[in-house]
């Protein structure tokens, strides 16, 4: 597992040094690079992940919303697909519902929703990677990632973000995007993305995210608070990553139609 | 769907007469203050918290027609649905056990039978083995790949409360059974066996206008079919074989048993002097299969109807066996919007001798009977407005069935839903144009907890 992981690395980085329009002396690392390296490190840390996420939606008026659930996710090796499985705490309307997500990276992803009250495993069409997910202010893509070579990336400089070194990068979508631009702040060391802001068709910022809280997880860092904040509406939605958990060995099972309709009860408590 | 008259059966217990109001409506009162104080303080005192979990809602749910020409026997007038429900789930799932248990509840006042109601929707016990797992008790099934059309789901379904603006949980009924669950890498099984038969709820005397071919012999006897306990050859039999072989996702199915809405009985069809009703027998035997395709999600699904006890198709008092077929596309557009278009057809077999028998007061049903459905469904509002429309329309009975709702969220747990059931066709004797002055329009809100 960890030798096909290493190897969908290398083939992300050989890529990215091919695509690479920017390029600084030798030695340093391209903008493709970086954002390859970023989104491996976010979105592809561990062979497989627990975690408690408590999201919260809150309105420009203070208004909180609650979204609690346990995340599992599997990498699948080779081409970056993964398995995400997520049970549902809160909120109490929601509570036993279940989600399957089948990911992709070159096509749409395949989502299972399982509706407790009526026992139903519903097939979700899946081509709206821009929905909001459960209600937040992410975004089904914010939730999974995004290929980096959907976007023309170029490093714009080197900054320090709350006392962080940073490579501050502009994406540019190359087809159809919800945004027009992207640029991100990178963390020198660890490549974890600590912020990131959205632009719109006029060029107005229009969601900001922000990574508030890094912990190290056995190794691994990972960020644990989430902020995406639109700001436009003025809603916000703060994920805390809590109980996280890498490398536990879930088994492939786990994410099918059985446990869609039992949740697997070692995993989700 | 059957456009067969219907008289209300159900397993549901009623409180005698004694109870009404005064003592049982504080009773009620009293649960319905009681229940989140428990769910809020008392509960998390306990240790065992995690594995124990109640939940719950308070909910009003009334529907009212949208005129006032009111079917015969109506004790409301123009109230269809008026009810205060109150519902208690309830399940223990302890760590490291292979046992477990949920009961679902409902406690409520119906106020156009002006009478309390429990309803005693699930509850069954739960073991769990890494290769199977047993599930006995009162549960609810929901099987196929088709949107609220259903052919290889032969469970009960309640389409009284479709009809009139009840939740869409409403619409399955539990079934007292025994499922096995059998899990491999080859094919997985769902194995079910229900000792006692339920009926459909359909459309009943007094809410719902209705087709009736005999009106003038208004008291018929319903034989419903002894339960397995008594009469052993009466066990219901339902099996879901299901995989996936690449991207599909398909599924076999088999079912004996009996149709779940009645077949009649006459000392004459052309004349009657008697009649009465019973389930015939059948036997669905069907295939499914679903897979991503056309950047959205294709459904579909098979099913023969061999009618047991009308295999010559000679009998009009049994429907005749059939082959259903549906097709269903399902999209996903920026912005949380979704279409789902469904083709459904009910194809008759034995066509010519259904013709030949057909008592002359009969709705005659096309040879291909067939639907159209379309859903769409936008949110708005980071997902707590819901705007949704479903359409039937068949294409030979050249009838309606429209729902369109809003839905909102005020808060986590405070639900708000008001929408129209819409009945609209040509003719007086077809599935929906026998509702058609039955439009309503309904309002929900539910407080979960």
């Amino acid at each position: 597992m960890r030798t096909i992981k290493m190897l969908f690395v290398l083939s992300l980085l050989i890529f990215a040094s091919f695509a690479g329009k920017v390029s600084f002396a030798k030695g340093e690392l391209s903008a493709d690079d970086i954002i390859a390296k970023s989104r491996f490190v976010f979105y592809y840390a561990g062979d497989d992940m627990k975690a408690k996420v408590l999201m919260e939606l809150i309105n420009k008026d203070g208004q909180k919303r609650i979204r609690e659930l346990t995340m599992l996710r599997k990498n699948l090796g080779e081409g970056g697909n993964q398995k995400y499985f997520m049970y549902f705490h809160k909120p109490s309307d929601v509570k036993d519902t279940t989600f399957m997500v089948y990911k992709y990276p070159d096509r749409d992803d395949d989502r299972w929703l399982f509706i407790p009250s009526i026992n139903l495993v519903k097939r979700i069409a899946a081509n709206d990677k821009y929905s909001s997910f459960v209600g937040s202010d992410f975004t089904y893509e914010d939730v999974s990632g995004r290929k980096p070579d959907e976007d023309k990336h170029t490093l714009l400089r080197k900054e320090t973000l709350n006392g962080k070194n940073c490579f501050v990068i502009e994406s540019m979508p190359i087809g159809a995007s919800e945004y027009t631009k992207r640029i991100s702040w990178i963390d020198e060391t660890n490549f974890l993305p600590l912020k990131e802001e959205f632009y719109d068709k006029q060029n107005e910022l229009y969601r900001q995210f922000e990574a508030q809280e890094i912990k190290d997880i056995n190794g691994i860092l990972t960020a644990t608070k989430r902020v995406m904040k639109n700001i436009k509406t003025g809603h916000r939605t703060e994920a805390t990553f809590q109980e996280v958990e890498y490398n536990l060995g879930i088994g492939d099972d786990v994410f099918s139609e059985r446990y869609l309709r039992r949740p697997p009860l070692e995993w989700i408590r | 769907m059957d456009t067969i008259d219907k008289f209300q059966i159900n397993s549901k217990f009623q409180i005698p007469n004694i109870f009404y109001f005064g003592f049982s409506h504080w009773c009620l009162f009293g649960i319905w203050c009681l229940l989140p104080v428990i769910y809020h303080f008392l509960l998390p005192a306990f240790s065992f918290a995690e594995e124990l979990s109640l939940h719950g809602f308070l909910q009003t749910n009334y529907s009212v027609r949208a005129n006032d020409d009111n079917p015969q026997g109506a004790k409301q007038g123009n109230l269809i649905l008026g009810e205060e429900r109150a519902q208690l789930k309830a399940s223990f799932y302890p760590q490291k056990s292979k046992i477990g248990m949920f009961v679902k509840s409902d406690f409520y006042h119906d106020w156009v039978e002006e009478d309390w109601t429990f309803d005693f929707r699930e509850g069954y016990l739960d073991f769990m083995e890494d290769k199977f797992g047993l599930r006995v008790g009162r549960q609810i099934y929901t099987w196929g790949v088709g949107d609220l059309l259903f052919i290889n789901d032969v469970f009960p379904k309640d389409w009284e409360a479709l009809y009139s603006g009840r939740p869409l949980e409403y619409l399955k009924i539990g079934m007292d059974s025994l499922k096995l669950d059998i899990y491999s890498d080859i094919v997985s099984a769902e194995a079910v066996i229900m000792p006692n038969f339920q009926a459909d709820d359909l459309p009943s005397v007094g809410r719902f206008h209705f087709f009736d071919p005999y009106p003038n012999i208004p008291n018929r006897e319903l034989e419903k079919p002894d339960s397995a306990f008594e009469k052993f050859g009466n066990m219901e039999y339902a099996l879901r074989l299901y995989r996936n072989i690449g991207d599909f996702e398909f599924g076999a199915y088999a079912y004996k048993g009996f149709f779940r809405t009645a077949g009649m009985k006459a000392d004459n069809f052309n004349s009657p002097s008697t009649i009465s009703q019973f389930y015939p027998e059948l036997a669905v035997y069907g295939l499914s299969a679903q897979r991503s395709a056309f950047g959205g999600v294709v459904s579909a699904e098979y099913g023969y109807y061999d009618s047991l006890d009308d295999r010559n198709g000679k009998d009009p008092g049994i429907n005749n066996s059939q082959s259903r077929f549906l097709v269903g596309y399902q999209k996903a557009f920026p912005q949380d919007f979704t279409v789902g278009i469904q083709y459904y057809s009910e194809l008759m077999h034995q066509y010519s001798q259904y013709e030949d028998n057909l008592p002359p007061t009969f709705a005659k049903i096309s040879e291909l009977h067939q639907y159209l459905t379309l859903r769409l469904t936008k949110l708005l509002k980071y997902q707590t407005l819901k705007l949704s429309l479903f359409t039937f329309y068949s294409l030979d009975e050249e009838d309606f069935f429209i729902i369109p709702e809003v839905s909102y969220n005020f808060t986590d747990n405070l639900l708000g839903v008001i929408g129209m059931n819409i009945f609209a066709g040509a003719e007086d004797n077809t599935t929906f144009g026998q509702h058609k002055k039955d439009t309503n329009i309904y309002v929900t809100v539910r407080h979960s907890f």
